[in-house]
């Protein structure tokens, strides 16, 4: 048995509840045992680090420290969630480069009677532990519904591959893992470039018009490109992709209707697991008509409530059709 | 200020230059910055995502930051588009800890009052309130405080993703806390003094 420790992230209870059911129904084939850092709290996201140095670090060496006290033969802790990982490795890596910003965070985790050596833990995300140490050809063994005819594009986002303190992945901004491993279940992998490009990260929350423009060109390539559905390993990516795209659709005059799943969500499905049980259904932008492609039929969850109708009024303009004329002329 | 060596005489430099605020930033920054050994070549703008709408690209705020130009620097908007992605960070040849020096000028900023647009620095704030009050993050209470305050006009496109996020569980109304939060709140008391004196 594979033993980790487990570092979830506040949106794996929340936001992207999906990626936590999807991940809990891949663990026993793959003969995984993720524990959970006791009493863990949130890493500050990109936030913390904008306001001050040491508290930024302090909050998040807290994990680390707790991290610690369960190494009970494991040294290493995996994050799903990439900000998340990257806060991690980054505490961890800097303590090191900055012994003085080791010896003040320990100063201030010694308040709370913790401590932690820089270098005592592995860091690594979700995706580096199935395709390295449980490796493709194991998961390939498992693929009992393959998922042939489903067109994907892979989707790294920035803050896994990058900085890449630890030297982990095949590269900076191509890199190949997420596409080996959707291979590995049978999925149709379109090539994509964009691949390590940014979401938009904070600024659909500060500056929704720069954001706006950053989920446009990732769409609008992956729609062009011909993909049935995105494929992310970030509930950040996630987050901005889904439920942002409706408002960049109404911001530019689009119309794009493009689904992104997390890459635990089509594992599960590839080992024979019900679309229900990964979470399938939550996602704003459905994916049930992606997922027919190759059979599987995702169960009616309640819809938001409509729009009130209005079609006992007076003979109006339907506003759709001038939508889908805008879409021919920005594409 | 440096002494005026001969070397530098030979190398046209007459006026010394003032590399305080260079240093000051350099220091306050996490790990080692290397930001003293930009040599301007422009890869980090030429690199970002979001350089279209900010109005100094890196490599021309860390000129302003050899030139001293303290108040125009912490005034940009550059740091706070600065979206995080590291494109710029690894393809740098002199290997500057770009996204880093962001942070610690957003820092800086709101340290002098002297950012222009308060949405980033708020959000910011109001994202680390609730980190502190809960020991986890609360999207609820973020996204309803946040929004109200600095996008109102946004609310009604909005209200069916935020009731999508709700209706399909994605977003929980109350907060969740850690159990050891006087821990926390501990370490985080110190945190801050350590940063003071710093």
């Amino acid at each position: 048995m594979n033993k980790y420790l487990l570092y979830p992230g506040c949106s794996m209870d929340s936001s992207a509840k999906a990626y936590m059911e999807s991940l809990n129904e891949i663990l026993e084939p793959l003969d995984l045992h993720l524990e959970e850092i006791e009493d863990w709290n949130c890493c500050g996201a990109t936030e913390y680090l904008g306001i001050n140095l040491i508290p930024a670090y302090s909050l998040i060496a807290r994990n680390l420290a707790l991290a610690t006290k369960q190494m009970d033969g494991t040294r290493t802790v995996v994050a799903p969630c990439s900000a998340c990982y990257l806060n991690l490795a980054k505490a961890d890596y800097y303590m090191q480069e900055r012994p003085t910003l080791g010896a003040k965070v320990n100063e201030a985790l010694a308040a709370g009677g913790l401590e932690y050596k820089a270098g005592t833990l592995d860091v690594r995300h979700l995706i580096d532990v199935l395709v390295y140490d449980v490796g493709l050809d194991t998961i390939r063994s498992k693929v009992v519904r393959p998922l042939s005819g489903l067109k994907v594009v892979p989707y790294m986002g920035c803050m896994l591959p990058r900085p890449d303190y630890q030297h982990r992945w095949s590269d900076h901004e191509h890199p190949t893992e997420l596409d080996d491993l959707l291979r590995a279940l049978g999925a149709d992998v379109i090539d994509y470039p964009l691949t390590t490009e940014c979401c938009g990260g904070h600024m659909t929350q500060i500056g929704p018009e720069t954001a706006f423009e950053l989920i446009r060109r990732l769409v609008a390539d992956a729609d062009e490109r011909g993909a049935q559905m995105m494929v992310t390993v970030c509930p950040m990516c996630q987050m901005n992709i889904d439920a942002y795209q409706n408002e960049a659709n109404h911001f530019f005059g689009t119309n794009y209707h493009m689904p992104i799943l997390f890459f635990t969500q089509l594992m599960g499905l590839a080992f024979g697991k019900e679309p229900g049980d990964l979470g399938i259904g939550v996602e704003l932008v459905s994916a049930r008509n992606a997922l027919a492609n190759i059979g599987v039929e995702v169960p009616v969850t309640q819809e938001p409530a409509a729009p009130r109708k209005k079609d006992e009024g007076l003979p109006m303009p339907r506003r759709w059709t001038r939508h889908e004329g805008k879409k021919e002329a920005v594409k | 200020m440096p002494q005026m060596t001969d070397e530098r005489i030979r190398a046209g430099l007459t006026r010394e230059e003032d590399l305080s605020l260079l240093h000051e930033v350099s220091m306050k920054t996490a790990g080692v910055s290397h930001l003293e050994m930009c040599i301007q070549c422009g890869t980090c703008g030429g690199s970002c995502p979001v350089a279209m709408d900010m109005e100094h690209t890196p490599r021309m705020l860390f000129a302003m930051l050899r030139a001293g130009m303290r108040e125009e620097v912490l005034r940009s908007n550059t740091p706070w588009l600065c979206v995080s992605c590291y494109h710029c960070v690894v393809r740098c040849p002199q290997e500057v800890h770009i996204a880093d020096v962001m942070y610690t000028l957003k820092g800086m900023a709101i340290q002098a009052k002297l950012y222009t647009d308060s949405t980033a620095p708020h959000f910011s704030q109001t994202f680390v309130d609730m980190v502190e009050a809960y020991g986890r993050s609360y999207e609820m209470g973020l996204a309803s405080r946040h929004y109200l305050r600095h996008f109102p006009l946004r609310l009604p496109s909005m209200m069916p993703m935020g009731l999508g996020m709700i209706t399909k569980g994605r977003m929980t109304i109350t907060p969740k806390k850690i159990k050891h939060l006087d821990q926390l709140k501990s370490i985080l008391r110190r945190a801050k003094q350590l940063e003071l004196t710093s």
